[in-house]
């Protein structure tokens, strides 16, 4: 499914965020990446959804080579995809509904089909009742809950979750993960960054620990923590 | 790949949007379109009608050839064949002296028939003359240069003065040349800075729709599809800004043509009429407006649209 082999990369102001990292990450996987901040699990995650380009090595995603993907195939790959950021990254004139069919629109999905997926996973998320709110109108929870809905709207293979739940208080994080372990059981594959120690040691799964730019664990079922 | 109907809808749909979104800025770049393409009109109209009324004095130029009084006929006859010879000549008539008085008579009218009394066949004062057309109008000073010259090998001079339009001729022509050329510069100054002020408006969409923009290509829309609103938002502007000067200017032309021909048409001078200019100019005015809007957005989503 993900497959890095010996990735490097070095920023254009010369910092290396990311020094000979190997990886395989199965189909249907829930992957939890922890390290402290700068460590490089930003970029980390960058790669996986080609928003940077390793400097060297070969990163491959649902068996593209997106390293040396052409231009105009990233919109492609990115389809398969599906991005969930801690800030949410609704927008904010347009109602939960309009952001979930927002991105089927963009992939020029035939309108009638737009409005039942749509409706179909807002109910997923439990929000169907909202989808004619603002995003400013939703709270923390809702609002993470509709970029969810955005992000698997499409029906990507794989998702990616940069600490989403890093501005919500515990209770509405653990309805998020309640969530996205529903949509890994559906037969997604998560990739999930976080800070949140509660969450990666009740929820016991794959932890991939990164700092100085280099994973120092890979653990089956393990729990939060790093060497320093 | 071929566009679905309904994604060219929203495309246009968007396209609006961002016209009335950032409406100042829109109002400043069509306003912009409009003022610079309302002066290419100006310059416009003004070229076409200097080039109907040079039109009209064509048919009119011709240089006369007078004789010297005492030439004889045959002499006529062979300077006559001389001037033909002149390639760039078209036709030459002959105006013996007698008729050279008659239509002197007619154009002094009745206060010239008491000074011309006197005169006759007898004692006519006026030489034998020519009228010389020439195929390329523009060419008449030289041809005349060259009747000239032919006195040269003529021992008896016998042409004593070529004479054309000279002046008002080549003054015309000078008009002309200065209206196209003046205009060009000002219309190509204008036509840049309302393509950078286009460029400008589109500029500031793209950045106001920033985050819309990364969570399209975050779920993936192909760059076309990100690309296109942000054209016909260039369209629209250049369109509508167009559609407004060429309103103005066919408008107030045709007022113009209607009030001012009744004083005019003494002059025997006749305006291009409003149908002539509607296509020319009111369809070049909305053809370039467009172009501008089209190639002002473009150079903004190159800029600033990392796609």
């Amino acid at each position: 499914m993900i497959e890095m082999h010996d990735i490097w990369k070095t920023y254009a102001d010369g910092t290396t965020a990311l020094q000979g990292v190997n990886l395989v990450i199965d189909r249907n996987e829930f992957v939890y990446v922890v390290g402290p901040s700068g460590a490089g699990k930003s970029t980390f995650m960058k790669l996986i959804y080609r928003e940077e380009v390793p400097t060297k090595g070969q990163i491959s995603v649902n068996g593209f080579n997106i390293g040396k993907l052409k231009h105009r195939k990233i919109p492609f790959v990115r389809r398969n995809i599906g991005v969930i950021f801690q800030d949410y990254r609704l927008l904010p004139k347009l109602t939960a509904f309009e952001n979930v069919a927002f991105a089927m629109e963009v992939i020029e999905t035939p309108r009638r089909l737009i409005r039942k997926r749509t409706m179909e996973v807002l109910e997923l998320v439990g929000l169907k009742h909202k989808a004619g709110s603002l995003p400013a109108q939703l709270s923390g929870g809702e609002q993470q809950r509709i970029a969810i809905a955005r992000a698997i709207v499409n029906n990507p293979s794989v998702i990616v979750a940069d600490e989403p739940t890093g501005n919500l208080d515990p209770e509405t994080s653990w309805g998020i993960m309640n969530l996205l372990e529903e949509i890994n059981f559906r037969g997604t594959t998560i990739v999930m960054a976080t800070h949140n120690k509660e969450i990666v040691n009740t929820m016991r799964k794959r932890v991939i620990a990164i700092e100085n730019g280099s994973i120092v664990r890979d653990q089956q079922r393990g729990e939060y923590g790093y060497e320093i | 790949m071929a566009m679905r109907f309904s994604t060219i809808v929203r495309h246009i749909r968007e396209g609006f949007k961002n016209v009335g979104r950032n409406g100042w800025m829109t109002f400043a770049s069509m306003s912009s379109i409009s003022v610079s393409l309302f002066i290419l009109g100006i310059f416009m109209l003004l070229a076409l009608n200097v080039n109907k009324l040079a039109d009209q004095l064509d048919n009119q130029v011709q240089i006369n050839v007078y004789l010297q009084v005492d030439t004889q006929t045959q002499k006529a006859e062979e300077i006559e064949r001389l001037i033909k010879r002149i390639p760039e000549v078209k036709s030459v008539t002959y105006i013996p002296k007698a008729e050279g008085l008659q239509r002197f008579r007619e154009s002094m009218g009745e206060e010239g028939k008491e000074a011309l009394d006197g005169y006759d066949k007898e004692n006519n004062p006026l030489p034998d003359a020519f009228e010389v057309e020439a195929f390329d109008p523009q060419k008449i000073g030289y041809i005349a240069k060259q009747i000239e010259a032919l006195n040269l090998t003529d021992p008896d001079k016998s042409i004593s003065k070529v004479k054309y339009g000279k002046d008002t001729i080549e003054k015309l022509f000078s008009i002309t040349n200065a209206v196209r050329n003046i205009g060009l510069v000002i219309v190509l100054g204008l036509a840049v800075m309302a393509m950078f002020l286009i460029s400008t408006t589109i500029k500031m969409t793209i950045i106001a729709r920033r985050r819309e923009i990364s969570i399209m290509k975050l779920v993936g829309a192909t760059n076309s599809f990100i690309r296109w609103p942000f054209f016909i938002e260039g369209a629209i502007i250049g369109f509508f800004g167009s559609l407004i000067s060429a309103t103005i200017l066919l408008v107030g032309y045709s007022q113009l043509v209607h009030t001012t021909s009744a004083t005019i048409g003494l002059y025997m001078i006749q305006f291009a009429t409003v149908d002539e200019v509607t296509g020319m100019v009111g369809g070049s005015v909305m053809i370039l407006g467009t172009l501008l809007g089209i190639f002002g957005s473009t150079i903004s989503v190159r800029r600033y649209l990392r796609v």
